[in-house]
């Protein structure tokens, strides 16, 4: 591989690269991200190979596979370029087929097709699928586009454009300018305006600087970071080097937690490749710049996402926080100035340099540009990775790309970013996707995490979810948020178990203030949002638990019961083979009766019983009847 | 080193670029209550009953004073209803672990904290980190230290170095503002045998 010495010699590879390719030429693209890796896209890849080579058509067909598509519960995807034909679900023995039929004869095949759950109707094209058809994808889009493992794809796409512009035509005070005039704000958490951070490390006093990218993605569920790291390691780098040159630091660091060994794998392979044109390293294309970067593997601990912890575990040191100011900008890394930035973030800054702020600012509400990408998880339709731009309504993304609710159940809440995060109802579904909207309706951006809820969901048992999590992740080291979650975490079990006391609303409000007025780092600052969200929009749900000892979404275990209606209950013995408690009396043409005391409340009987009889009733909140009399037991 | 100007419950101070809040206030008499602070040691953070409110730039936040580094034109408010509720409740929520403490229940007297607020907990340990920073700042012999994180974070002695260096020392105890530091010694002392000659090292190996 040579070395490229100039933008002119870059620009010479580029077109060489498109130049051997032809638009026209069948592509067969698979995803193989981390979620379709578990699906089983490495045999299907093989079978891909496999067939090319046994069809005959390897030199004529060009297969690739590419990062993750962000349809994850569709995944494997195959995805048929130049159409763009789409299929889903791909399992090993659908490539014969794929290959003879739709690659050499042009023909559909229909079953694997994506199918809409409400109309029923097929669609072939990738981009008319309704998940696809409503984002707006400037950033993860390319991971459709390129081999993580191949620089020369990245080049194809117009990779490293950004970077020239950046060495050849601008000085480190233009870079932070347009980051700045493109009012990014960072998509780690807190929508810190990037371009004033990057302008505070630049000006820090210091010849040795650092930059940093933020991969640990602690979030339970979310997985935007790792798909970006995953799909387009280039990305993540290109805005890293432009973001070093703007500050003035010739070495930059990623962290990435331990259980993303994939991203790793290609981040790895792409600085490697990187090193080898002469991308990395000194003297970068002869522009007299110099940048290496290493990979640092984080454990994997929550609190490491915190950008003072991530900076001392980066030093070896136990990764707790500190006090800011000092912020990183001017104290960080060895206490050096540093720039620590999301991988999103870094992701969106080839985007910026390339198109320019105007074009930024272009998208979005008037306080957040761009776009965000989103997990959306949870008891929606379509789940998987969704990027729209700012300003889009918790509705659209939750009923035009995700597809609404599944069965029957009725919508209750949306949670928003991650663990201490807040919950939406219903009635605020037109909220926009806005750094202050979300935080004014008691929740926030985050990272990215969006978890539909349905009816079946306890808010009350959510919040303590939640708030379990971050008494475990917390550092434990001050006083208001190890303490105060303790408590907050204590009562909120008690209202569950319905233990709770009316006095309890008041007490979690007071902790809650506490621990968010007091607490040294953001995980504190911001753990009883999840507490507040849902108190103050499902205060009901906890008068409900405290006052009628009743768990309306029939969820809270010690709250509800379960009972046969004598009447519609036809003796078919299908509950009582599924007790796993053996609490169910059963017997032939005997009206089954479940034993309340030996009763675990797994629900088991509620699923086996046939929906045309629905016999078995789950109840909170008011006295189970006296089981039937032993003589009435007997049907017909 | 430049001069800050700034205000303290009133009164006009003048303090030095770096200091703390905490230090500006001692400075000029202002007495802020801490658990974790001590004069031999880098400040820590962790107990937050310094918590002060501090108006600067147009915004007024909950800070800890013996932290938060004095600017020019901050107007710090020592004691405020806000900042009366907070201490009240960590302190209660300390309380909850060391019922018995007399520097907790002095400062309970001032901020009506009160012990049995919340259900007891099984350990007495507050987390202050004072042992633990003294002898790592101080003697420099890490004997004591932190393990685990959130909840389930605690202090303990590491026998292999406490069983060299404690026996003599013991510096740390009377640092305890609970009694959970020598319960922790005691405890790993009964699980190390006691060293026999505590001045010199064992005669086999010098
Ligand atoms: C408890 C906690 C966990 C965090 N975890 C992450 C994380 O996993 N990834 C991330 O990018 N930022 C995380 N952050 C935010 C970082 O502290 C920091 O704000 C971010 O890396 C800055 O980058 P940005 O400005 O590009 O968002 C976390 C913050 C807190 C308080
Ligand atoms: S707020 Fe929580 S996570 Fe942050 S320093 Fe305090 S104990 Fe640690």
């Amino acid at each position: 591989m040579p070395r490229i010495n100039s933008s002119a010699e870059l620009d010479a590879l580029r077109q060489e690269i498109l130049s051997q390719r032809d638009p026209d030429q069948p592509c067969l693209t698979l995803c193989s991200g981390s979620a379709c890796h578990a699906t089983g896209c490495g045999k299907v890849a093989a079978a891909i190979e496999e067939e090319m080579e046994s069809q005959g058509v390897a030199d004529d067909v060009h297969f690739r596979r590419t990062g993750c598509h962000g349809f994850c519960e569709q995944g494997p995807i195959v995805v048929i370029y130049p159409e763009g034909i789409c299929y889903l679900k791909v399992k090993p023995e659908d490539i014969a087929e794929i290959i003879s039929e739709t690659i050499k004869e042009k023909k559909i095949i229909e079953r694997l097709l994506y199918v809409d759950p409400n109309s029923g109707e097929n669609t072939t094209l990738e981009e008319d699928i309704p998940f696809y058809k409503n984002q707006e994808r400037l950033v993860l889009g390319f991971n459709l586009k390129i081999d993580p493992k191949s620089l020369e794809d990245y080049l194809a796409v117009g990779g490293y454009q950004a970077l020239v512009k950046t060495l050849f035509e601008m000085t480190p005070e233009q870079v932070v300018g347009e980051v700045k005039d493109a009012n990014l704000r960072g998509r780690g958490g807190a929508g810190f305006p990037s371009g004033v951070k990057w302008d505070f490390a630049r000006k820090a006093p210091g010849d040795k600087k650092y930059v940093v990218v933020n991969c640990d993605e602690g979030d339970p569920g979310a997985y935007m970071d790792r798909s970006l790291m995953e799909g387009n390691p280039y990305g993540v780098l290109e805005g890293l080097m432009i973001g070093a040159y703007a500050i003035g630091s010739n070495e930059g660091y990623v962290y990435v937690r331990q259980e993303y060994p994939l991203a790793v794998d290609n981040l790895e392979i792409a600085i490697k490749k990187a090193e080898d044109y002469g991308l990395l390293g000194q003297d970068i294309l002869g522009s007299g710049f110099d940048f290496t970067v290493k990979v640092h593997r984080g454990a994997g601990a929550f609190i490491c996402g915190e950008e003072t912890s991530l900076l001392k575990s980066l030093e070896g040191l136990p990764g707790e926080p500190n006090a800011r100011p000092p912020f990183p900008a001017t104290k960080g890394l060895w206490g050096k100035p540093t720039n620590i930035n999301n991988v999103e973030t870094w992701s969106n800054i080839p985007l910026i340099i390339s198109k320019g702020a105007d074009f930024f600012n272009s998208i979005g509400t008037e306080k957040s540009k761009g776009t965000k990408i989103f997990s959306l998880v949870g008891k929606v339709n379509n789940t998987g990775l969704v990027e729209v731009p700012m300003g889009a309504t918790l509705r659209d993304i939750i009923y035009k790309i995700g597809g609404g609710v599944p069965g029957e159940k009725k919508f209750k809440a949306v949670q928003t970013g991650g663990p201490s995060g807040g919950c939406i109802p219903e009635n605020l579904l037109d909220t926009k996707v806005d750094f202050d909207e979300l935080t004014q309706a008691g929740a926030m951006m985050g990272s990215g995490g969006m978890i539909v809820m349905d009816e079946d969901t306890c808010l009350v048992d959510l919040a303590r979810y939640f708030l379990a999590f971050l008494s475990d992740e917390s550092c434990g080291k001050c006083n208001p948020c190890r303490e105060g979650i303790r408590q907050m975490l204590k009562i909120l079990t008690n209202i569950t178990k319905g233990l709770g006391t009316e006095s309890d609303l008041e007490l979690l409000l007071e902790l809650a203030e506490t621990t968010k007025g007091a607490s040294l780092c953001a995980l504190g600052k911001t753990a009883p949002n999840p507490v507040l969200s849902t108190l103050r929009y499902f205060k009901d749900e906890y008068e409900a638990h405290i006052k009628e000892q009743r768990c309306p979404a029939l969820s809270c275990k010690a709250l509800i019961a379960f009972y046969i209606e004598p009447d519609k209950c036809k003796a078919c013995g299908a509950c009582f083979k599924q007790c796993p408690a053996e609490a169910i009396e059963g017997g032939k043409k005997r009206i089954h009766v479940i034993d309340q005391d030996k009763c675990t409340r797994c629900g088991s009987c509620v699923d086996a019983c046939p929906k045309a009889f629905g016999a078995v009733k789950v109840m909170s909140g008011e006295p189970v009847p006296v089981a039937i009399a032993e003589e009435a037991r007997n049907l017909g | 080193m430049s001069e800050i100007l700034l205000q303290i419950d009133g009164k006009k101070v003048t303090a030095k670029e770096g200091m703390t809040i905490l230090e500006a206030a001692r400075s000029v008499g202002v007495s802020i209550p801490t658990l974790c602070d001590h004069e031999k040691l880098a400040p820590y953070g962790a107990c937050r009953v310094c918590t002060v409110e501090a108006d600067a730039r147009g915004t007024t936040n909950l800070v800890a004073a013996c932290l938060q580094p004095v600017e020019n034109d901050l107007v710090v408010r020592t004691r405020s209803e806000k900042v009366d509720k907070i201490r009240k409740v960590l302190l209660e929520q300390m309380l909850a672990h060391a019922p018995d403490s007399e520097e907790l229940q002095e400062l309970a007297q001032v901020y009506g904290a009160d012990k049995d607020r919340f259900e007891a907990e099984s350990s007495f340990c507050i987390l202050c980190g004072l042992c633990v920073r003294y002898c790592a700042e101080v003697k420099k012999k890490h004997a004591v230290g932190f393990f685990d994180r959130g909840a389930k974070r605690e202090i303990d002695f590491i026998p292999e170095v406490a069983i060299r260096e404690c026996w003599d020392c013991k510096e740390c105890f009377p640092l305890c503002p609970t009694s959970a530091l020598q319960a922790a010694y005691v405890l790993t002392e009964a699980l190390m045998s006691p060293p026999a000659s505590s001045t010199k090292g064992c005669n086999s190996c010098g």
